[in-house]
């Protein structure tokens, strides 16, 4: 065997352990009544979960909770199924929280709460924002 | 309304797209066409069109510079990235906040880049600069902004659109010329001087990897199959420094400004440049000996095809809104993902296509090369960088794989690593380790008359000094986790190996010696990385046994100290003290105290109550008014080590409101074994009710003492005043204004309330509150009688903020080794243009 095919054939045998561990450590997007199944079976891997924050019928979010201080707050995410789910995140609320129009929480239940570890913001383009400032 | 100047700047856009049409079919022409003279008239013709081209993309830049500038909201990139407030050395940033304004940077870059080809490469002109040309009309298209009638399609996105247009609004129908008096600003994060110069030198590294691939696919064209090579280096060199550059600043930025504490968060965005640099350096080492040996050839021609092609597809991932479920800061879509998917498939056919066509014909080694040729070594190392991208890209491609089952009509619901930095962290760790072994090891093979004997008496004053050098450092820092000792050895192996052979290099010839200078460079990188993410640890740690805060987890309340204004701790062997809350002047650096100031109604202008004293300098007198950001709030923290002031840190916070939360930026003492990185983890809400305590009546007269919450008070004088901020007064009205001097723990500051009497019968009182003391003083009344005046006084719980620090032990050696890859970078760039001018240069 040439010294080029044994160096082939790591390579091809690194690309599919690059594979292998990918598939194995790559997370999963589900809602909410199947991440607290992921729970009650055991798995405590973190999840992600896609939902928009829960709005009356004026449009204005509800069910949002500072803390006490700025340090944590909680807030009701609408998952794509519809269920309804309050979930906390111990740190201060990221800027334009309130304007998002998707938030992605990547967390996992701990009983009957969804701890959130970290949230990221789908915040609507310039382009979709359809009010200018009232105050101009 | 100011139609002229968008209208204009849209006209250009149109020439720039349409004069880099003709450029590319001139340059193609001139390059099929085997007549001698059309040849010369259709390159002549393609110069033309190049130079039009180039003029039209800088007319664009202008445009819409002139329109930010003269504060133009009526148009919407103007209205939606930049305010009156503005400071002028960030309009530039206005530029790229904006997907358009980045496009059109790329574009400008390319332009440049093409002029320099266009009179430098007088042979590779025409098959190279048709590549450019093209590459000019998808980039022209993104910011198009036209709409092909009769298939309703809309091309690009136009950065000259008018809000009206842009935005959907009720006042527009009531008033089509409504301009609204001020922007809505630039994201403050990006008002940042790393933000002026990051996106720039990134995109002129993203510019700079079209010249290696133009140059290959013109060879291939061609059928020159290693002519291009000698042109093409000191492009991939340049490239590989300035996307280097543009990373690291990028990393840099995240560092002084974001506060997750790091420099690199293996966030998709990062991801994205970080995968086409790997590949960029491993062409870069290929490229290096492809031309006597075609096995090296060959893999040059992938890598460097592939560097370009992955610089589209992670323009692709970034702008296409792909990205949008698993990154913290990609762009969203405008529309363009279509027209972006066609730019990157374009090419990929095109460089395909040609690639196979031409395959055959490339020629083939006799025999393979040795384990003693640096050939054989240089492919293992690119090898190992291109492993190492792809164990980056394909978990950074997940949401890729999603969006191609879905359209198949599936369901995919993969999610990238929840946790990306442990997880890429793992995986990269080793893979730099393997990479700087090889990188040390092949040092030894570089000269091509190394042989089975010798090779034993080089390495082993090599490997004994790294043994030596390994022992000290990890004696003297005390490492301990394996997989770190082993990075530290596989760092300091690379330094010692390259370093000797600089060595032997600089006797011989200087200036060869770019390479090891360069690999010494990543050594020390890596090192610094070692310890500063490796051995980061939190120093601001609670020993008081009390609570910060309740309902903020275990780890804030441990992990966060909660100072008290003028009330130092230790930390870190200092001293720490916060020393108040303080305002940037707006027209010259520094800092103010708040309880320095009055605020007027103008958010943006103070008054000085006293002469305002920054670093022994006096910078405004009292009643001046001057300008100062409202939006930042600085606190002042100061480190000494005993009575020696070490540092005076100021972190920034921004509050919100609007928005909710807060943003914090940290700043950082900069020792030369660590950096101590301290951020404010909660600052006071400005929002919240001080509670003050009962009022406290005091009975004095002018130049009398009292004590106000202990400290010592003076009131000053009584005087009239004409104007009050905020309140009309009349001819019968009468309003005084007392001025009572406190002197707090490290300073004299003012209070100041006030007294109106309106209409002779109405009384006022405006209390006028110390907040680095947290007293308040209110004039209650006057006794003319008696020259005296009641005053009531009230304290409240002092000023606080809790802070978090970290320390980041030999960061300097990341930033050390950060320079010396520039410099080795910019000796090997010198090299090769020289040998590039000089033909058929010996090689060494």
């Amino acid at each position: 065997m040439k010294k080029s095919h044994i160096i082939v054939l790591v390579v091809i045998a690194v690309a599919i352990g690059i594979i292998i561990s990918t598939a194995g450590d790559a997370s999963t997007y589900v809602n909410f009544e199947q991440a607290y199944q992921m729970a009650q079976a055991g798995n405590a891997s973190a999840i992600h979960v896609v939902g928009q924050l829960k709005k009356d019928r004026n449009g204005q979010i509800t069910g949002l909770q500072p803390g006490a201080d700025l340090v944590s707050f909680s807030f009701v995410l609408v998952d794509d199924a519809g269920k309804e789910q309050t979930v906390f995140y111990a740190q201060p609320m990221p800027p334009d929280f309130t304007r998002s129009e998707k938030v992605v929480v990547i967390g996992q239940y701990q009983g009957n709460q969804f701890i959130a570890s970290k949230i990221l913001l789908k915040c609507p383009s310039k382009y979709q924002e359809t009010t200018v400032n009232a105050s101009l | 309304m100011h139609y002229f100047i968008g209208n204009l700047g849209h006209l250009f856009v149109i020439t720039s797209f349409v004069t880099a049409a003709v450029s590319a079919f001139a340059y193609f022409k001139a390059q099929q066409s085997s007549n001698l003279l059309r040849q010369q008239q259709w390159k002549q013709n393609g110069r033309l069109a190049f130079y039009a081209h180039s003029i039209a993309v800088v007319g664009i830049v202008a445009s819409l510079f002139y329109i930010i500038y003269q504060h133009y909201f009526e148009y919407h990139y103007a209205y939606a990235h930049s305010s009156r407030h503005l400071p002028g050395q960030y309009m530039i940033s206005c530029f790229w906040e904006g997907q358009e304004g980045s496009f059109l940077l790329w574009l400008f870059w390319h332009a440049c880049l093409g002029l320099v080809l266009i009179r430098t490469q007088k042979t590779w002109e025409p098959p190279v600069m048709a590549i450019f040309g093209t590459v000019q009309v998808f980039l022209a298209s993104m910011i198009l902004g036209v709409v092909i009638p009769w298939v309703d399609l809309k091309l690009g996105s136009s950065p000259f659109i008018l809000l009206r247009d842009a935005l959907d609004d009720p006042i527009f129908n009531l008033q089509p010329d409504f301009i609204p008096k001020d922007g809505s600003g630039l994201n403050p994060l990006l008002q940042n001087y790393w933000m002026v110069i990051h996106p720039p030198t990134l995109f002129l590294g993203f510019a700079a990897t079209l010249v290696p691939f133009a140059f290959c696919m013109a060879g291939l064209w061609r059928e020159q199959y290693s002519a291009w090579i000698k042109p093409a280096l000191p492009w991939a060199l340049f490239a590989g420094a300035v996307l280097g550059l543009g990373i690291l600043m990028g990393g840099y930025w995240a560092y002084e400004t974001l506060n997750f504490g790091g420099y690199w968060n293996w966030d998709p965005v990062e991801n994205a440049v970080y995968v086409p640099w790997l590949i960029l350096i491993a062409a870069i080492h290929t490229l290096m000996t492809a031309k006597g040996n075609s096995a090296a050839l060959k893999y040059s021609i992938v890598l460097v095809v592939a560097t370009f092609l992955l610089i589209l597809y992670s323009t692709f991932l970034t702008r296409s809104g792909i990205l949008g479920d698993s990154s913290v800061h990609s762009f969203t879509d405008l529309g363009l993902s279509g027209q972006l998917l066609m730019y990157l498939l374009f090419f990929t056919l095109c460089a395909v296509v040609l690639c196979s066509v031409r395959w055959k014909h490339l020629p083939t080694d006799e025999k393979e090369s040795t384990v003693y040729s640096r050939e054989f070594w240089i492919t293992l190392g690119a090898t190992t960088l291109c492993l190492m991208g792809f164990q980056v890209l394909v978990p950074t491609s997940i949401p890729v794989y999603n969006a191609i089952i879905e359209s198949f009509g599936r369901t995919s619901n993969l999610a990238p690593p929840a946790n990306q930095v442990a997880f890429y962290s793992r995986f990269q760790l080793w893979f730099a380790v393997a990479l700087a072994l090889l990188s040390g090891t092949a040092q030894f093979f570089w000269w091509r008359s190394i042989t089975r004997e010798k090779i034993k008496s080089e390495m082993l004053p090599v490997a004994l000094l790294t043994l030596i050098v390994f022992a000290l450092v990890i004696s003297l820092t005390r490492i301990y986790t394996p997989a770190y000792l082993v990075l530290a050895f596989a760092g300091i192996y690379i330094i010692v190996s390259n370093g000797r052979f600089l060595v032997s290099v600089i006797r011989a010839n200087p200036r060869l010696s770019g390479g090891s200078l360069a690999h010494i460079g990543v050594g020390l990188m890596l090192l610094g990385v070692l310890y500063s993410a490796g051995y980061s640890k939190v120093v601001s740690l609670n020993n008081t046994g009390l609570l910060i805060a309740k309902e903020a987890g275990d780890e804030f309340n441990r992990d966060n100290l909660l100072l008290f204004i003028n009330e130092p701790r230790a930390m870190a062997s200092y001293d720490i003290e916060y020393l108040g809350e303080r305002y940037e002047f707006r027209h010259r650096s520094g800092y103010v105290k708040k309880s320095d100031v009055d605020l007027t109604t103008d958010p943006y202008k103070v008054v000085a109550k006293k002469d305002i004293v920054y670093k022994n300098e006096t910078v405004y007198h009292a009643n001046d008014t001057f300008e100062i950001y409202p939006e930042n709030t600085y606190y002042e923290i100061e480190l000494r080590k005993g009575n020696i002031v070490a540092a005076t840190l100021f972190p920034r916070v921004q509050i919100n409101p609007a928005m909710g939360g807060f943003i914090a930026s940290p700043d950082i003492k900069n020792d030369l074994t660590r950096d101590l990185y301290t951020h404010v983890s909660l600052p006071m809400d400005p929002q919240a009710e001080a509670e003050w305590s009962e009022t406290e009546e005091v009975r004095v007269k002018i130049g009398e003492q009292f004590f106000v919450n202990d400290y010592v008070a003076v009131l000053q004088e009584v005087v009239r005043i004409d104007q009050l901020p905020g309140l009309e007064l009349n001819a019968d009205d009468a309003a005084v204004k007392a001025r009572i001097q406190v002197q707090g723990e490290r300073d004299t500051y003012y209070s100041e309330p006030i007294f109106v009497i309106k209409g002779k019968t109405q009384v006022g009182r405006i209390s006028s509150e110390v907040a680095d003391l947290g007293i308040k003083t209110t004039l209650l009344n006057i006794h003319p009688d008696t020259q005296e005046f009641t005053l009531g006084l009230n304290g409240r719980q002092k000023d606080w903020v809790v802070i978090k620090a970290m320390e980041k032990p030999y960061i300097n050696v990341l930033w050390l080794g950060t320079g010396i890859l520039m410099v080795g970078f910019i000796m090997a760039i010198l090299r090769r243009v020289k040998e590039w001018q000089v033909p058929d240069m010996k090689r060494h």
